[in-house]
């Protein structure tokens, strides 16, 4: 052997290289030297590429208008920021308080809930968040609704004896000088003239105006004082378009700066200079002897719910950006500062409907396949031209309108309708005693049936007629009988149509949502019935994208375990 | 010719079979089996063979006549009652089961035990030598073995009777040859009575113990193969099996059973009269290839002999194959056998043909 390879020259070597002498172990190598891998990889990827363009129109199209705003839309059911957006200060504050004790969170917390609520309140956003919450409990809508037009007199107590103190407090230019940046200030006035000028020329004026800046330190002294005065300044500029130096500052902005005033220390004030000392420090010095009322009370006065400590742990419960809250509540729980706890009876809603949906999906699967088995049998054993008309026949329901044919259930099925009419007329039902076949389950399960028919008789005639005639003869000549040779030879084989069928009709029932609303009455609608209501009706987005979540998931697990049992490969469309 | 003997053991008696009511697929069939037979119903596409076959099965009914199988009127039998094993053109294995559970299902209907079961499919394994491969899917089998299996699956109840529908046409020629001697070598060693369908008339002829030849819907020759294949008694038999030469010509005179043909070019050849009797006649002889003697010397004296011309030469190995013009036919074929003495002939050579008159048949036009 290696005399002939030796012999053979080089030639020969070549020849051999590789398989026969098994000295190259290495990549086997196309004609021109690179390893053959890479060169089918070049030549596969031209066609994989020309095979990407040719999707790529409705990949993006499926991906820009579909994929991407279900991802949204599902993103909100554990999407929280809300309340973190409009309670910022008081979801910190709250982060300290202990739900437990049963009392109402302190005066650090009720003055950050109050300069939140304020500036909520003027940005009208106040009632946004008391929806979401109200989601969670009952009544805080209308608590934030209420409180929201009496917040901006919190403080007025102190605002009246800082005026009483010296008029200048009422002035808005006592509070600009004390609080802007000089340098903001500037801005301001230019971006003022600017304006002014673009108005006179008739001109259009894009440039944003320069937002109000806290002067540096005072923030240090007085903080909450600077954080409410700023915010106020602002929601002056932008929501309200008016010169915050023209404007007196909100009750608040007073209550915090009793609050700073009564923490500050003379050298504390003496930093921020001699003009603001000299209007500080009598304030300061006076701030000990004020009247004070507690912001508890303010609060239990405005609405006594406030006195409640669930509120509170409510709002803390859902500070978070998070939440497994919308979760929760589709599977009749809820989220406690406790934990998890069961909703009240009165309120579990959802896994009824979704058992419910569950189980009549399976109902209609059932009915759809007991009448479209003979009939997909029928279809396919008849002459090519004899089983074409009737598969128009079974087709002709897809060529009419959904709403027709379930609207046509509803004149069939009514307690005025034609088939009632029928057995009365007959005798068999009593005029008064006429049959309740519709707005409710078993309307929605015959008139779902009867609509999702096609979608099972389809697959199974398609697996159906390529089941050879032949077997059955066989079976019968080996000596089964009609039964025998149905029930062991062309039923397993019409398995894969029955798991094709059952597959489509469950999953298109689980999600069905117009006959249900329809003819489904009360007991007789789906989960999607809800999802629909609360997209909707209810607004409640985070738990209709939570109900659309677990749907999709329950269809996913359904469809593994139907991999699993069944293997999807014996599914078969024809 | 056909007629049915009391001790045959299916009997089809004046069958006929009509699908729409205007045209008859069988016509007036008259057949009888003998048992341990091993009889192929050969022919073309819509010749009526396997409508016969079905007929026997039980999967269609007869328009009018009996079949009897062992004496009984079988025509009112469903399929299943009927005892008879099948073997399918595509098998037909059924694809959800083992091949362990296609061989037991035929016995699971008929209620046998589970060891008795179990024990006859093992002996109808090995009988096709398949032993090894009871636990398969038929998917996973070759087309041989899935035949092989089709086979044991068809004899494994020890039915009388087996029916085969072209078992073999998917096969490829080896493996149809093998399967061929195997089939009749079971047939015979289990003394069954065969009724086998084909269009391949080399397996008609290899396997049977007689042959009907099916055309129009009648049988146009029942006779075991080496008379069918010398002596066929019609033209379309003459044609259907084996390769042949035909000349047209007319009856001149008929003398101690040889007939004296004028072909239509005035040539002079002798014949056997099969189913002509009256000089004048219009006749068709036929003449197998390998029957054409183109050495003077070995035909008889007075034998008389007509002129040839050479158009095409074909080496096929064993035999040359060579393509005449006879009396103005271009396909008149020779074969000659590639032996020493034997020369090659050269196309555009002219020569001339004869035959022993027993090998050249005169049938009518």
């Amino acid at each position: 052997m290696t005399d002939l390879a030796t012999e053979a020259g080089p030639a020969g070597r070549s020849a051999r290289s590789g398989s026969a002498e098994g000295e190259e172990t290495g990549p086997v190598l196309a004609a021109d030297g690179r390893p053959l891998k890479q060169s089918l990889r070049r030549a596969l990827r031209a066609e994989k590429l020309r095979a990407l363009a040719l999707i790529a129109p409705l990949l993006i199209f499926i991906l820009v208008t579909f994929i991407a705003p279900i991802a949204d839309m599902l993103f909100r059911s554990v999407e929280n920021e809300i309340v973190s957006e409009t309670l910022p200060r008081t979801t910190v504050a709250l982060e300290q308080w202990d739900h437990t004790s049963g009392e109402m969170p302190g005066d650090d917390v009720l003055a950050a809930f109050t300069y939140d609520l304020v500036a909520a309140a003027e940005r009208k956003q106040h009632t946004r968040l008391g929806t979401r919450l109200n989601y969670e409990m009952t009544g805080i809508s209308s608590l934030f609704r209420k409180t929201g037009r009496r917040v901006d007199d919190f403080g007025e107590v102190y605002l009246d004896q800082f005026v009483a103190l010296t008029p200048a407090w009422e002035e808005p230019a006592t509070w600009m000088s004390l609080m802007a940046e000089p340098g903001w200030s500037a801005q301001y006035e230019e971006w003022l003239a600017d304006r002014a000028a673009a108005e006179e020329a008739d001109r259009d004026f894009e440039t944003p105006q320069p937002l109000f800046e806290v002067k540096d330190g005072v923030a240090d002294v007085l903080p909450e004082t600077a954080d409410a005065y700023g915010e106020f300044a602002r929601i002056a500029q932008v929501e309200n378009d008016d010169n915050p130096a023209a404007e007196e500052p909100w009750a608040p902005v007073y209550l915090a700066l009793y609050r700073d005033l009564a923490q500050a220390t003379p050298d504390s004030v003496a930093t921020l200079g001699a003009d603001a000392q000299a209007l500080l420090e009598p304030a300061r010095a006076a701030v000990a002897g004020f009247d004070t009322v507690p912001l508890s009370e303010m609060f239990v006065d405005a609405e006594e719910d406030w006195a409640d400590p669930d509120v509170w742990a409510t709002i803390q419960a859902f500070a978070p950006d998070y939440t497994a809250g919308y979760f929760l509540a589709s599977v009749d729980l809820q989220k406690t500062p406790d934990g998890v706890s069961a909703q009240p009876e009165d309120q579990r809603i959802y896994m009824l409907l979704f058992k419910r949906t569950l189980f009549m999906s399976l109902v209609i699967m059932g009915s759809c396949v007991l009448l479209g088995y003979p009939i997909a049998y029928l279809l396919s054993n008849l002459p090519l031209r004899t089983s074409n008309l009737l598969l128009i026949l079974v087709l002709l329901p897809f060529w009419t309108s959904l709403l027709v044919r379930t609207s046509a259930w509803k004149v069939l099925l009514q307690q005025q309708g034609v088939i009632n009419d029928v057995l009365v007329w007959i005798g068999l039902v009593a005029d008064d005693g006429r049959l309740v076949m519709i707005n409710n389950q078993f309307g929605t399960i015959v008139a779902m049936t009867h609509i999702l028919l096609p979608f099972m008789i389809l697959p199974l005639y398609s697996v159906m007629k390529t089941i050879p005639p032949s077997y059955v003869r066989a079976a019968k000549s080996l000596g089964a009988t009609n039964w025998t040779a149905f029930w062991r030879v062309y039923f397993p084989q019409s398995v894969p149509g029955i798991g094709a069928g059952c597959i489509l009709v469950f999953i298109l029932s689980i999600g069905y949502y117009i006959t249900p609303e329809l003819v489904g009455g009360t007991t007789g609608t789906f989960i999607s019935n809800r999802i629909a209501y609360h997209i909707s009706s209810s607004l409640n987005w985070g738990l209709a994208a939570a109900l659309g979540t677990i749907l999709l998931a329950v269809v996913l697990i359904l469809y593994w375990a139907y991999d699993k049992l069944v293997g999807i490969d014996n599914v078969s469309l024809g | 010719m056909t007629t049915a003997s009391d001790t045959d053991f299916v009997v089809f008696d004046r069958v006929q079979k009509s699908y729409d009511g205007e045209t008859l697929v069988v016509k007036d069939l008259n057949l009888g089996i003998g048992r341990g037979e091993f009889l192929t119903m050969l022919g073309p596409s819509g010749s009526g063979k396997t409508t016969c076959l079905m007929m026997l099965a039980g999967f269609e009914t007869a328009t009018h006549g009996d079949i009897l199988l062992a004496g009984q009127p079988i025509n009112n039998i469903p399929p299943h009652k009927r005892g008879i094993g099948m073997v399918f053109q595509n098998y037909a294995l059924f694809p959800h089961m083992t091949v362990a559970e296609n061989l037991a299902f035929p016995l699971e209907v008929r209620n046998i035990g589970k060891s008795d079961r179990d024990a006859k499919v093992q002996r109808a394994l090995d009988m096709v030598q398949m032993g090894e491969f009871g636990g398969r899917r038929p998917a996973q089998l070759s087309g041989g073995q899935q035949q092989r299996i089709a086979l044991a699956r068809a004899l494994v109840f020890e039915p009388e009777l087996v029916l085969m529908d072209e078992p073999l046409g998917a096969l490829d020629k080896q493996l149809r040859e093998h399967m061929q001697f195997e089939i009749t070598r079971l047939a015979h060693e289990l003394g069954i009575t065969t009724v086998y369908v084909t269009h391949d008339q080399t397996e008609a002829l290899t396997m049977s113990d007689r042959v009907a030849v099916f055309d129009d819907g009648r049988i146009q020759q029942l006779a075991p193969p080496d008379e069918l294949y010398e002596q066929p008694q019609n033209s379309f038999v003459a044609q259907f099996i084996g390769e042949n030469n035909t000349l047209m010509g007319t009856v001149k005179e008929i003398n101690d059973g040889v007939a004296l043909v004028e072909l239509d070019d005035g040539e002079l050849i002798d014949a056997k009269p099969v189913n002509v009797s009256q000089p004048g006649e219009r006749t068709l002889i036929s003449i197998r290839p390998e029957r054409v003697e183109i050495n003077k010397d070995r035909l008889g004296e007075n034998a008389h002999t007509i002129h040839a011309e050479v158009l095409e030469f074909i080496y096929m190995g064993d035999i040359y194959r060579t393509r005449l013009r006879v009396a103005g036919n271009d396909d008149f074929v020779i074969k000659t056998r590639n032996a020493p003495d034997q020369r090659r002939l050269q196309p555009g050579e002219k020569i001339e043909i004869g035959w022993q008159p027993e090998d050249c048949r005169a049938l009518e036009a």
